[in-house]
């Protein structure tokens, strides 16, 4: 092709479906996240050393002094993927934000780019990395002794429902890293995401809790999923506790990806 | 309205809580060729590229843009004009070449025609070599470089240039300066801004002078010249006459005077540098003849028609200082 041609062809191409130029925005958005990712050293690190830490922390450190009537590592697994999961997810407000200080946001901007394509780029990106680090923890946790009694069907029923939370707090802390006015500000969320763990049947049972604490511990979201994973891995009676999970995933989506369209639009 | 302009803005008006940003800016920017709007720090440039690049909304006044209203039609508008501004806009852990090709499919080109345009514009701006490597591991020029390239992967009508120079070495900023020439033989209109004014001197066709919030001059940089007066006679004062003479003629000149430097006892005045008009200054600066030890009579120079329309003799930040390289934080306020 000559010059010429070129340069005519790259002014205009083929004209399309909106809807197909949004898609491939997206698709290119997802790109740049995941490869952003994997070269995040320092991030990396952190994504598979801190949760395979914690649950060494939990197992072998506060193991011997709690008693869930299972076997503590079988009890505690559900509750580390979790922390872990969520830890993770909630990282996404810090990359969010540090992202938006760059100038590269403007160019997108001026390009037109939709606020949609990048965020979802970054929470498909942060839903990756927690897929990788939880596999990471499982393989860990068999190596030091856990043993699910789930089938098949159990397992997919658990990643399934980890997989929707990641999912849901990613794109609420995406949402975050939006508002927040700096990275700093937003790593304050992630904080605040690992706390709502220890409320919950996550590390001991609700019933040694407080009992103005139970009703919270139990319904909160963290805690919905901490169960229907335990329950679905464990082979234990799973009830309405996976519908909650589910619904609270649900809901947190339907109300981040609402709020961080309108906000990325409004910012700037 | 005319359609031989490439951006007409009328009456803009722009302010962060009580700070008045810009304050009714005229602009008339002509099909082709460089555009440049000179003013020291904080005169409203970067607010004003914004504006026009449609990525902030003024408070008041009609932009045009490559013939679309940028309240209106922005999309319109940023189908036809890139914005390079004064942080690079890359991917410090993509490779030069990565940040080209997503360039290239965010505006819709197929992976092959990202790839050869990637591949096009590196070899354009001498970056072929360095194409592979992560943005993090390039020096200022080379990033500087690949953000032009990267605004230009859509082939814009109209390139916006904010403050293009900033920070950059001598040799790099000669490397930017024929990079800028050589796009305005294209047909492109480039509209730049800068706080240097060799650099408007040298590259620009029009200027427009910005100053507080407003324009304080537009024209070619031979009519900004000429409203000065076509020379510059400089004079110094004798070391008897002391610092007292010094400021009694400053103030008697008033705004006639140009620059002034203390420290060298010299004032800068407008004239037309015809032997009449010389002797009738120097006659009325020193009437007596002991006050004025030396004269000299220059071609003026962009530097004294800024000086004289801003009336801020001397300025610092209006000194072309190559090393010179202002805190993101401390920009960034200037357009929060």
């Amino acid at each position: 092709m000559s010059e010429l041609a070129l340069a005519e062809a790259t002014r205009r191409p083929a004209p399309r479906p909106a809807i197909v130029d949004a898609a491939a925005d997206v698709t290119t958005m997802i790109g740049r996240s995941l490869r952003l990712s994997l070269r995040s050293v320092d991030g990396m690190i952190t994504a598979l050393a801190l949760p395979i830490m914690l649950m060494l922390m939990f197992v072998y450190l506060f193991g011997g002094a709690l008693r869930t009537g299972i076997a503590y590592v079988d009890y505690v697994v559900p509750g580390v993927l979790l922390v872990c999961a969520g830890f993770g997810a909630a990282t996404t407000a810090v990359t969010v934000s540090s992202d938006l200080t760059t100038g590269v946001i403007d160019r997108f901007r001026s390009m037109d780019v939709s606020g949609a394509a990048l965020i979802t780029g970054h929470v498909v990106a942060s839903v990756a990395r927690n897929l990788v680090s939880t596999a990471l923890v499982v393989a860990v946790a068999l190596a030091i002794g856990f043993r699910p009694s789930a089938g098949v069907g159990g397992w997919l029923a658990a990643v399934g429902v980890l997989a929707l939370f990641v999912l849901a707090l990613s794109w609420l802390s995406a949402t975050i890293g939006i508002i927040a006015g700096s990275p700093e500000a937003a790593n304050g969320f992630t904080f605040f995401v690992s706390f709502l763990a220890y409320p919950s049947s996550a590390f001991v049972p609700i019933d040694t809790m407080p009992s103005w604490l139970r009703g919270f511990a139990r319904d909160q979201p963290v805690n919905t999923v901490v169960e229907t994973t335990r329950a679905t891995l464990t082979g234990g009676p799973v009830g309405s506790v996976a519908w909650h999970a589910v619904l609270w995933s649900l809901g947190i989506i339907a109300a981040s990806v609402a709020a961080s369209g309108m906000l990325f639009n409004r910012r700037g | 309205m005319t359609t031989d302009l490439a951006i007409e803005a009328v009456g803009l008006a722009k302010s962060y809580g009580s700070t008045s940003v810009l304050d009714h800016v005229d602009l008339r920017v002509p099909r082709g060729g460089v555009f440049a709007l000179l003013g020291p720090n904080g005169a409203g440039k970067t607010t004003t590229v914004r504006i026009l690049a449609t990525l902030t909304r003024a408070d008041a006044g009609h932009v045009r843009v490559a013939g679309h209203d940028v309240g209106t039609q922005r999309r319109e508008v940023r189908r036809r004009i890139s914005l390079t501004g004064q942080y690079a806009a890359l991917d410090e852990a993509q490779t030069g070449e990565e940040n080209l090709r997503m360039m290239g499919r965010l505006l819709h080109l197929a992976p092959q025609l990202a790839r050869r345009r990637a591949a096009e514009l590196l070899e354009r701006f001498d970056l072929t070599a360095a194409g592979r490597r992560r943005v993090e591991t390039y020096s200022g020029g080379m990033r500087r470089r690949l953000d032009l390239a990267a605004s230009l992967v859509g082939e814009p009508e109209i390139i916006f240039l904010d403050e293009p120079t900033t920070g950059l070495d001598p040799r790099s900023r000669a490397a930017m300066w024929e990079i800028v020439t050589g796009l305005a033989t294209t047909g492109v209109t480039v509209f730049l801004t800068t706080q240097y004014l060799d650099e408007a001197d040298r590259l620009a066709d029009h200027i427009a002078v910005v100053d507080g919030g407003r324009v304080v001059a537009e024209g070619t940089t031979a009519q900004l010249k000429e409203q000065v007066g076509g020379r510059r006679l400089d004079v110094e004062l004798a070391a008897a006459a002391g610092p007292e003479a010094f400021a009694t003629l400053v103030r008697q000149l008033g705004p006639r005077a140009v620059t002034a430097d203390p420290a060298r006892r010299t004032v800068g005045i407008a004239t037309d540098g015809t032997a009449a008009h010389v002797r009738a200054l120097l006659d009325e600066i020193d009437a007596g003849r002991d006050r004025v030890a030396h004269f000299d009579v220059h071609t003026t120079t962009l530097d004294d028609v800024f000086l004289a329309l801003t009336a801020r003799p001397a300025p610092a930040e209006v000194r072309p200082i190559a090393t010179e390289n202002p805190s993101a934080t401390e920009k960034r306020s200037e357009h929060v």
